[in-house]
């Protein structure tokens, strides 16, 4: 299929990250979860620092990342990587611990182990992966599940009164002083997708220099659980989620970034 | 090894010899009556002596979780917390059993269900050796009975832990955890280091060297015929510590008709029946099981030949007098006697019940 000729050091223009495994990802043509997986481990890899990273997985549709990620990893319980990640952290000072979850497991069940670690400013790296909906369970409504958004548990759309408000934890989470930096990227575009990779950076940065807890949020398309073709999701994401979810950065080296 | 003579309660002994056992990290939250394993730890500030790590978390379930990432990641991790606590890390427990985590787990029972009191019980035998958790797992469960027991017993719970790839529960109660009695420290034993974990625990997260693959901790399997291989796994480690590390002390049982089953509290309060039975001229002895997990099946089978019954005394409403009944096959009477939602017996009541239910039924 190649022509071997092609193949030569002088024309080699872009390289699949060595942090990444061989394993075949098992998720949805057109997910979020792969292309923020390969920023995170380019990151890794450029900064020189795969020996010393430790990935905390969550329960969600990225339960598996640890088959992807070529870097020591655990798999957590429901919502607690923030928890045991803390631990991992405290114990291995120089290490790079980092969590990866999504909406469900970051800001429902795990709410609590959230809050904490970012308000005790665990040094430690934490990506939100936010779609507006359990993913791997089959598409139930999520703690940022927008109002009137139609979920298998809110099929006539999210409705205040009986499901409440969709809650921004990481406008949240920006206001507790133990976080050092929290932005909200997006990976549906080439534009996009430099700026997430350049937040995740600023995050193991961050956690190089000692500085407290980095919080970077992806919001990102689940097309399965919202029904839509990847192309029409991205295309909803932009014109319904970012409006509620505005992208950019709310906190840098410790300062709120004023609107 | 030099010992030195300290005054102390039992709280306070676990926490000693957590700095003094050479433990990387404790996590805990506070809960009547076991506080006093965290305040110790906070005023002896054991970072500057051993380079030990200290948290107080929020809540119990971060706490059990903080406990499965440093035992992931090879480091010597524990917590210690009373029943309520307890019965939050259960979600914890099941997952570092699934995992095959190294660590060590206090419970300081207090009188249930629900809030309880903050007296001492044992009913949470059931809850640590049948498995609170969800799934089919075991954890290796010490029952001390004394404030040095509650020393030594860190040190043989990382024993047990790091031999079995096992969570150890050291089970007490709010009694033991209490009273202050004389012990013998050892001196500081140190730390591992990063060398020496590597070395002791290969599978560990601990930052992956380019010379091997990366280490995954997990309990998740997606293939049903695999995970049952896992359980099997699993089984077959228990079955060992079955086997190998059943651990019981026999108080006056050479000659003994009637025998006490009893541990912890219950075990010194027997003890006590036990002289005033023998000065009323009845043969009485007392098996005091020390390990509940693995529990010792075989010692009571053959007692239960020998004697004219078995009498368990626990502080809850009747939970190991079940495994005694089941390891004697009724060869005997077996009966129980229990006081229970944070009342202690006295020795009076333990011998007047073993005449009520056994001697004259
Ligand atoms: C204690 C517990 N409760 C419920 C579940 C079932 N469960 C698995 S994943 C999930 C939701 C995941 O959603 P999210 O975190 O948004 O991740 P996504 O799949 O969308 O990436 C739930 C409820 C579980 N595994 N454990
Ligand atoms: S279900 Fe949604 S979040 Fe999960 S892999 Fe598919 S698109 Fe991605
Ligand atoms: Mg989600």
């Amino acid at each position: 299929m190649f022509n071997p000729d092609i193949i030569k050091p002088e024309n080699l223009v872009y390289k699949r990250t060595s942090v990444l495994t061989d394993n075949v990802m098992h998720y949805c043509p057109g997910c979020g979860h792969g292309t923020i997986h390969r920023l995170i481990a380019e990151v890794i890899e450029e900064m020189g620092i795969q020996e010393k990273a430790i990935c905390v997985a969550p329960v969600g549709c990225s339960v598996l990342a640890y088959n992807y990620f070529d870097v020591d990893s655990q798999g957590a319980a429901h919502g607690r990587a923030p928890a045991i990640a803390t631990a991992i952290q405290r114990l291995y000072p120089d290490n790079h611990t980092f969590t990866y979850q999504g909406d469900g497991d970051l800001a429902a069940i795990g709410t609590a182990e959230t809050i904490h670690a970012c308000n005790r400013g665990e040094n430690i790296v934490m990506i939100f992966v936010n779609n507006g909906i359990y993913g791997m369970t089959g598409g139930q409504m999520a703690p940022t599940t927008l109002i009137g958004m139609k979920t298998a548990t809110s099929p006539y759309g999210r409705d205040v009164a009986l499901n409440g408000h969709p809650l921004k934890i990481t406008e949240l989470l920006a206001d507790l002083p133990g976080t050092y930096y929290v932005t909200r990227q997006s990976v549906q575009n080439a534009a996009s997708v430099r700026k997430a990779k350049k937040a995740i950076r600023q995050a193991f940065e961050n956690q190089k220099a000692k500085k407290g807890t980095s919080f970077v949020e992806v919001v990102s398309n689940c097309n399965s659980g919202w029904k839509m073709t990847p192309v029409a999701a991205n295309k909803w994401m932009e014109e319904n989620m970012f409006p509620f979810y505005p992208l950019g950065d709310m906190k840098v080296d410790g300062q709120k970034v004023s609107k | 090894m030099a010992k030195e003579l300290k005054l102390m309660k039992g709280n306070e002994a676990i926490a000693e010899a957590a700095i003094r056992s050479g433990c990387d990290g404790y996590f805990g939250y506070p809960i009547t009556p076991q506080s006093e394993v965290m305040e110790h730890l906070m005023a002896e500030k054991p970072w500057e002596k051993t380079g030990m790590v200290v948290l107080q978390a929020e809540s119990e379930t971060a706490s059990i979780n903080m406990v499965y990432g440093g035992a992931g990641a090879g480091k010597k991790v524990m917590t210690s917390s009373s029943s309520p606590g307890v019965s939050l890390m259960q979600e914890g427990m099941t997952y570092l059993a699934g995992a095959e985590l190294p660590c060590l787990l206090v419970n300081v029972v207090r009188g249930g269900p629900g809030l309880g009191t903050i007296q001492p019980s044992q009913a949470d035998y059931f809850q640590t050796v049948k498995g609170g958790g969800h799934g089919d797992y075991r954890l290796f469960t010490l029952a001390p009975a004394t404030v040095q027991e509650m020393y030594d017993f860190v040190f043989l719970g990382w024993e047990m832990a790091f031999k079995y790839r096992n969570p150890v529960m050291i089970l007490s109660d709010g009694a033991i955890g209490q009273v202050m009695e004389k012990l013998y420290v050892t001196d500081y034993t140190p730390r591992w280091t990063n060398e020496e974990i590597a070395e002791k625990c290969p599978w560990s997260t601990y930052g992956k060297p380019s010379t091997r693959k990366h280490n995954i901790i997990t309990s998740l399997e997606l293939e049903a015929p695999k995970q049952e291989e896992h359980n099997h796994k699993l089984q077959a480690k228990y079955a060992k510590m079955e086997e190998d590390e059943v651990r019981y002390e026999m108080v006056n049982c050479e000659d003994a008709e009637y025998v006490f089953v009893a541990y912890g509290s219950s075990a010194r309060i027997a003890e006590k029946a036990v002289q005033l039975g023998r000065e009323k001229g009845i043969k009485v002895g007392l098996l005091r099981p020390i390990t509940l997990f693995p529990f010792p099946k075989k010692i009571i089978a053959e007692l239960s030949t020998k004697v004219k019954g078995l009498l368990a005394v626990e502080m809850s409403a009747g939970q190991m007098v079940e495994d005694v009944r089941l390891a004697a096959q009724f060869r005997c009477p077996i009966e129980h006697f229990g006081r229970f939602g944070g009342v202690i017996p006295t020795p009076h009541e333990v011998l007047e019940a073993l005449e009520e239910k056994i001697i004259k039924a």
